[in-house]
């Protein structure tokens, strides 16, 4: 079975992979953050290592990622997703860290 | 007549400048990647079309472009920089050992002798090597390999290797320089490197004699004369004459030997441009008088270039990739400032103009000559 993900970028990315508001991503099996930046890197080989560092694939320092207004930049990346974002209601976001003053 | 393109990269975005052989009306085009950091671009000697760039950025790390139309259009390459084997540790700025971590790409530099061949140098200190124009990269680990790694450090800004010199019929001859670690040669190839530091005199480290630790800030050399290099040192102004295997300085007149750029002209291989700037604490032109020196004898004896400089409350930088010249007939000097002016000279340095002025702080600048 797989799964409508919705995905929103930051304006940097966005622009890098030629994209304008939300990335819909088919995901098979579990939605979680690994699959589902597999699949957008699968999609937008632009974008590896902007996300994951790509010696480690770990998420970058300044990178979160907020669903259902929760911040899951913290949780294991097998970790299931809001059944909300995996429902395709709401969008798994990925954002660039608060900077400036 | 042949045309210009000067490359600019900027904290915020690349820019594209281009002129006919007279340089004095220049479109500006850009930014490309708005946002980002662009360390360096430079263009393939062998397909003036490709352009490369360091595109890159705390948040979403380290990318690379390739155009194949000149500055047009771009699409990103490889940006697997992951080091050969286990990275190992080097010095920390308090002393402590921290393992080798990659954070940017500082430098490109396409060979002179391979279209799709292009070297990269590294924060941490490593060169990488593509051959198949950016795809992908492999670390040449023999240079961080060398017995004096755990003793590199970094500079202020990071330990990068920011200087790939490329012997001009020798394609198995590298020369490269790190930040705070100091200038290696390689004659293979880059599989084993040795260290070129001999004659340098660094107040920052306790050893004057020490085979590493020196922040060289840059070299470049005369494709004619290769065996000669010059280097802007984080203090002083050095020449070698034997491909360095020892250094003597050639400060001699100037007001400040501090500077980042140096760069020789492109028909006379002892002329010698430099930015003297007034210290490693004041990085800004000694007495606000933004003003590039010019030696006629490979160094020792300096003359100030001020003509349509700004000789009054200037405290700019000019950073080490920032400087560069073109090979038209009257040789064509540039340079970047962190205000994000391109100052031109189209007369070897006698006068100058900015060619552009409110672009975001320069670090690089690159010169094309096209036909």
């Amino acid at each position: 079975m797989s799964h409508s993900v919705r995905v929103t970028l930051p304006p940097n990315l966005r622009a890098m992979a030629q994209v304008h508001g939300e990335v819909l991503l088919e995901i098979p099996g579990e939605v979680t953050q690994r699959s589902v930046l597999d699949a957008l890197e699968g999609q937008y080989p632009m974008l590896l290592g902007t996300i994951r560092d790509r010696a480690t694939a770990r998420r970058r320092a300044f990178v979160r990622f907020f669903a259902c207004e929760e911040d899951l930049s913290h949780d294991e990346p097998d970790t299931p997703l809001p059944e909300r974002v995996v429902a395709g209601e709401e969008p798994f976001m990925v954002v660039g860290a608060m900077a400036g003053g | 007549m042949g045309g210009t393109r000067v490359l600019v990269g900027t904290r915020k975005g690349a820019f594209v400048l281009t002129s006919d052989e007279g340089r004095t009306d220049w479109k500006v085009d850009g930014p490309y990647f708005p946002g980002w950091e662009i360390y360096h671009l430079k263009a393939s000697p062998m397909n003036p079309d490709r352009i490369y760039a360091s595109q890159t950025s705390g948040w979403f790390g380290q990318v690379i472009q390739r155009s194949d139309d000149g500055g047009v259009s771009w699409e990103t390459v490889g940006n697997d920089f992951s080091y050969d084997g286990v990275p190992g540790e080097h010095q920390w700025y308090d002393g402590s050992l921290r393992p080798w971590e990659f954070h940017r790409v500082w430098h490109l530099e396409p060979s002179l002798h391979d279209a799709e061949t292009v070297y990269a140098g590294v924060e941490d200190a490593a060169l990488f090597k593509s051959t198949d124009g950016g795809a992908s990269w492999a670390e040449l680990s023999g240079l961080r390999q060398h017995g004096t790694g755990p003793q590199w450090q970094p500079g202020a800004g990071g330990m990068c290797l920011h200087t790939i010199l490329q012997h001009p019929t020798d394609a198995d001859r590298l020369y490269v320089a790190i930040s705070a670690a100091g200038a290696f040669r390689t004659t293979d190839g880059g599989a084993t490197w040795q260290a070129i530091n001999k004659g340098l005199r660094s107040g920052e480290i306790p050893d004057q004699d020490s085979e590493v630790g020196h922040c060289v800030h840059r070299l470049d050399m005369h494709p004619s004369n290769p065996d000669v290099l010059y280097m802007q040192k984080h203090w002083d102004v050095m020449r070698s004459d034997d491909a360095g295997d020892v250094w003597q300085e050639v400060s001699g007149d100037l007001p400040s030997d501090f500077g980042f750029p140096i760069a020789v002209h492109a028909h006379e291989p002892e002329t010698v441009y430099v930015v003297p700037i007034t210290s490693d604490s004041h990085h800004f032109p000694v007495e606000g008088k933004l003003r590039v020196y010019r030696s006629r004898t490979g160094g020792d004896t300096w003359e100030p270039l001020t003509k349509g400089l700004p000789q009054n409350d200037c405290y700019v930088n000019v950073l080490r990739d920032a400087m560069a010249v073109d090979q038209h007939e009257s040789c064509g000097v540039y340079f970047g400032t962190t205000g994000g002016q391109v100052y031109a000279s189209s007369d070897s340095g006698d006068t100058w103009s900015p060619i552009v002025r409110d672009l975001p702080p320069v670090l690089s600048v690159e010169v094309q000559t096209l036909s």
